[in-house]
């Protein structure tokens, strides 16, 4: 009997405000250490926090993005616990009733997602002379104090590959949303991972570890992977998964506890006294609505629907909005050429040719482009000569039409022109042309290959295909 | 009440240093406290709102406008340890 | 000079404005008797004054309980842990108040972290009342009210969680105002219990008292709980009572170590009010006397928290052993904290920690309601709630430093108030075995305007000489 992973996610994203979350100190970026810090995020004795408005709104962006319900109250609190880079020994957190609940991103359902403020940065020294030749380590107060959203999702992912998906998704939707950098690499956007795994078909969940350290799109699908291969061998083996919270090292692909001999966490949360509850206005939200961008899930979800792009295509142009827009710049224009074949051109053919660069800020018009699929769509040029056209468009922009005429790469078309061309192959392809008159069907590409060579690829080939059938009387 | 275990259980939660002596000690006088405090827990409080802030001022919240930090020095001033323009602490786990 | 120190702070402005007394003159005078300090009421004296400009507080010193932060001055909220800390950046009612005219002369002992009621836990030694130097001034504020109270300085602020500023005024024969939670900004005010922290004047007169609260109020923008006060601060003016309703709580007579003389100066007074013109019934608060309790779980679960920052990592005390992170957290935080901050901070962790939440911090914020809405209902039928502000008088240094509880029980009167939000005041009220009693005035939040006018004019009919112990 097989089993069936079940995997939810507690993403950490970084916004990207001006400020702290609760104070005037400008966010840092690889500024020497203890450059960016105040009394507040110091947590110097008598210092208060006052939450940063735009951290708040950035908070209700993501809430409406991934479709969750508005708190019109919600409040901070304090989370209690002491280590060295968190400086008043709590973190300022939501608990019981955060910024935003509920909500869906693609297939996957939103749990909660609330504010809260990231931890300084530990740096490991090694030993010192002032701590009796002890193990040391430094403390950085830049990164202490920049807003977080933690985003918790339902445990409705099935599969590694769908978690990393999805993850891809959340990027973009953040992205999107201009909230965050969202870099892994450089700890804007970070990834625990809840796993357990049952037998599938089965509904009651399985025990689940949870699983950090996965700094990377490819480390979250390795990671998870590891992880439901390392439960499904101890249930087989006929051992229980134990509930507890695993590294995943990249390098040796191993996961290793992060238990230590602490006594289990007890955060002793309560209402963060120093702060006041977030109101919620329904002016405040109209006003982020309306800020709001179509957001890749959505857009996605349209083509496929709507215009009925292949799931590829559809994911790849809501994944880049600029695309997306260009693309529908160019099927506006397009006067009824299929959406997928202009998909294709864009996602594909242009895109290949421009890299991560705008379209819109190319030389290449919508227009220019809708007109070249047409020509492709009516037999007046092939598809490789429209190719070679588009080279010229994407270097010195243009009209398709007058570049056709001038390189001579108009199709060669139908009667007597292409007839005469096809009459000389077969004259020049004897062996071949006894051939196909024999039956042999596919001895008929040397005679094709002729006519393409002798008309350097204007022709269409499949009309070349149907003359020299109709010669040779097959 | 709570006893010598509870006692150093909490002592461990808010890194607190307790001798031999001290533990007893706590342990009586936090459990007379604790009896006084008891007193609340005949109140019929059922539907009763806890009062988190005595006074509500609706959202306070700051714009998102830059002021200067601390200079370095200043920051690390009162520093116990200080190393590598940080604050230097043992290693955790070490 | 004995002139000069008769006078009321509000009194020294108005010399020093019609230029009948020079700045440098009181500086000189005050700047001397501090530094003279022999009740160990002051931690830390200025050495010069600082150049305050005009102001309507023109050039008055004042005095600032040592856990405000103050920029450069040794700031130390009475604990070892802070020994010698100086911080980058000054309180902001501190700030107000420099800014209105007045200089910093000193800094006062307090209990650590504003925990206490006798200014014996302070890790500087404690303070000596002036009435008799072998008893307690009250606390947590202990040093500013010995000071004021033995003309050390003119006036000075404090800071009241459950009694903190209105106690040690009442015990050391000052005037005391523990106003509306969030009328005064408690930034750079080192933390006790946040939501309970409020700052205050200690003063020798109910008009000083309203001249410094006046410019310490305020909303200001880096504390989220403070507030615009709905009224300017007025100087009171009141000569009677007429139309005014006092409720006097039901159960002041049989309040637990009520003494005799205590409630006999305070019936003088509610009959001296009743001359005045007011109204006097009893009136009934049927939670406040769970405020204790309730007290006794917030206040200790907010400090547990508040105070997790001393960690030895980025100023203050550290001590360091030969075995890393923990150690040094425990050694620093047990050798830094004096034994009254420990065992509360071991009660709040308790009463915060899993399974114990909603039996003790959730039923303390609920009792915390129906404390507020017995004062709600109570102010429909009275302006003011009035009872002694202590049970008891000044008591011998050391009498209940082995009781914590029996301390705890001697804020049974000023603990509610601060549970419910809302200002009350202290004035002097008469001897009683030759200390100081308190008589208390609380009212609805924002009354500062009508507390003050009633204090004044009761202050007048009570007449009592706030010098008398002046050395």
């Amino acid at each position: 009997m097989s089993w069936e992973p079940v995997i939810g996610l507690e993403i950490h994203v970084q916004l990207k405000t001006q400020t702290k979350m609760f104070c005037s100190c400008e966010l840092s970026f690889g500024d020497p250490p203890n450059t960016h810090t105040c009394p507040v995020c110091l947590g110097l004795p008598g210092s208060l926090p006052v939450a940063n408005e735009a951290a708040i709104r950035f908070g209700l962006k993501i809430g409406l993005g991934l479709g969750c319900e508005l708190a019109p109250r919600s409040i901070f609190h304090r989370k209690n616990y002491f280590y060295p880079d968190l400086p008043k020994g709590y973190q300022i957190s939501q608990y019981d009733e955060p910024l935003c609940r509920g909500g869906r991103l693609g297939d996957v359902r939103i749990h909660r997602v609330h504010l809260e403020d990231d931890a300084a940065k530990l740096v490991h020294v090694g030993a010192s002379g002032r701590i009796h030749g002890a193990d040391s380590s430094v403390v950085d107060f830049n990164r202490g104090g920049t807003p977080l959203v933690e985003i918790v999702t339902e445990p409705d992912i099935r599969s590694a590959e769908r978690a990393r998906e999805w993850l891809i998704l959340l990027r973009e939707t953040m992205r999107q949303l201009e909230v965050s950098d969202v870099n892994m690499e450089e700890g804007s956007l970070r990834c625990d991972a809840n796993v357990s795994v049952r037998r599938a078909g089965e509904s009651e969940l399985g025990t689940k570890t949870e699983l950090k350290n996965m700094n990377s799109f490819r480390f979250v699908e390795r990671g998870i992977k590891a992880e439901v291969a390392r439960q499904v061998a101890l249930l087989e083996a006929g051992q229980p998964v134990v509930q507890e919270t695993l590294h995943f090292d990249p390098q040796s692909g191993s996961l290793t506890s992060l238990r230590s001999k602490e006594e289990a966490h007890d955060y002793r949360y309560f209402p963060e006294p120093d702060l006041v509850p977030v109101a919620v206005t329904p002016e405040m939200v109209e006003a982020v609505r309306a800020e709001l961008p179509e957001l890749p899930a959505e857009r996605a979800a349209r083509y496929e629907t709507e215009l009925a792009l292949s799931a590829d295509s559809a994911r790849a142009l809501a994944f880049r909005p600029e695309l997306g827009r260009y693309f529908e710049a160019v099927l506006e224009r397009a006067d009824g050429a299929p959406a997928q074949t202009v998909a294709n051109w864009v996602a594909g053919e242009l895109a290949t040719r421009l890299g991560d660069a705008d379209p819109a800020q190319s030389k290449v018009a919508p227009d220019a482009l809708a007109r070249l699929v047409a020509m492709v769509g009516e037999k007046a040029v092939t598809a490789g000569a429209a190719r070679q056209v588009l080279d010229r468009l994407v270097a010195d922009g243009g009209d398709p039409a007058a570049i056709v005429e001038a390189e001579g790469l108009g199709a060669v078309g139908g009667g007597d022109e292409l007839a005469g061309a096809v009459r000389a192959a077969i004259e020049a392809n004897p062996d071949a042309a006894e051939k196909v008159r024999g039956g042999k069907a596919q001895a008929i590409g040397p005679i094709i290959g002729h006519v393409m060579r002798e008309t350097r690829g204007a022709a269409d080939a499949g009309e070349v295909t149907r003359l020299v059938r109709e010669q040779l009387g097959v | 009440m709570i006893d010598r275990a509870e006692v150093l259980h909490v002592a461990r939660l808010a890194r607190l240093e307790l001798s031999e002596g001290e533990v007893d000690r706590m342990a009586s006088e936090l459990s007379a406290v604790l009896d006084h405090i008891e007193t609340i827990s005949e109140l019929e409080l059922d539907g009763v709102a806890p009062t988190s802030h005595v006074v509500e001022v609706g959202s306070a919240l700051r714009a998102d406008e830059p002021r200067p930090s601390l200079p370095r020095e200043e920051a690390l001033a009162s520093a116990p340890a200080v190393a590598a323009d940080g604050f230097e602490v043992p290693s955790p786990g070490a | 000079m004995s002139d000069l120190l008769a006078l009321s702070a509000a009194q020294l402005a108005e010399r020093i404005r019609a230029r009948e007394l020079s700045r440098e003159e009181v500086w000189d005078t005050y700047r001397e008797r501090a530094a003279a300090d022999d009740l160990n009421a002051f931690l830390w004296v200025a050495a010069d004054a600082p150049d305050t400009g005009d102001g309507p507080l023109g050039g008055v010193p004042f005095a600032a309980k040592d856990l405000f932060c103050v920029r450069g001055v040794p700031s130390q909220a009475g604990s070892r842990i802070l020994e010698g800390y100086r911080p980058p950046y000054t309180a902001t009612a501190v700030e107000k108040i420099v800014a209105a005219g007045a200089p910093l002369l000193g800094k006062t002992n307090q209990d650590e972290f504003a925990m206490g009621s006798s200014n014996e836990n302070s890790g500087y030694g404690p303070v000596l009342n002036p009435w008799d130097r072998t008893r307690v001034p009250g606390g947590s504020s202990g040093g500013s009210a010995a000071a004021v109270a033995a003309g050390q300085v003119p006036w000075a602020i404090g800071t009241d969680t459950g009694g903190s500023v209105r106690q040690p005024a009442a015990l050391s024969g000052i005037v005391g105002l523990k106003p509306t939670y969030g009328a005064v900004s408690r930034y750079g005010m080192i933390a006790f219990a946040s939501s309970l922290d409020q700052a205050g004047p200690l003063t020798r007169d109910v008009t000083d008292a309203a001249l410094l609260f006046s410019v310490m109020t305020g909303r200001d923008p880096c504390d989220a709980t403070s507030l615009e006060h709905p009224e300017a601060i007025r100087l009171p003016s009141a000569q009677d009572l007429q139309g005014v309703r006092l409720g006097v709580p039901d159960d002041v007579e049989s309040a637990a170590g009520i003494e005799p003389g205590v409630l006999e100066a305070f019936r003088a007074t509610v009959a001296r009010a009743q001359e005045l013109g007011a109204e006097v019934d009893t009136c009934s608060l049927p939670h406040a006397r769970h405020g204790i309790a309730a007290y006794y779980v917030i206040a200790p679960a907010e400090a547990s928290s508040n105070l997790a920052r001393y960690d030895g990592v980025r100023y203050g005390l550290r001590v360091d052993g030969d075995d890393g992170l923990l150690a040094m957290y425990t050694r620093t935080r047990h050798e830094g904290f004096g034994a009254e901050v420990r065992r509360r901070i071991m009660l709040g962790t308790y009463a915060l920690s899993s399974g114990y939440y909603e039996a003790y911090y959730g039923r303390a914020q609920r009792v915390r309601t129906k404390i507020a809405d017995d004062f709600r209902a109570a102010f429909e039928r009275f302006d003011f709630v009035v009872t002694p502000t202590s049970p008891g008088v000044a008591f011998p240094l050391g009498a209940k430093t082995d009781d914590p509880l029996a301390m705890y029980l001697n804020d049974f009167f000023t603990v509610p108030m601060p549970l419910a939000g809302i200002p009350a005041i202290s004035i002097p009220n008469g001897l009683s075995e030759g200390l100081p009693t308190g008589f208390q005035i609380a009212g609805p939040a924002f009354s500062e305007n009508r507390i003050l006018d009633a204090a004044y004019a009761l202050e007048q009919a009570i007449g009592f000489d706030t010098a008398a112990v002046h050395a």
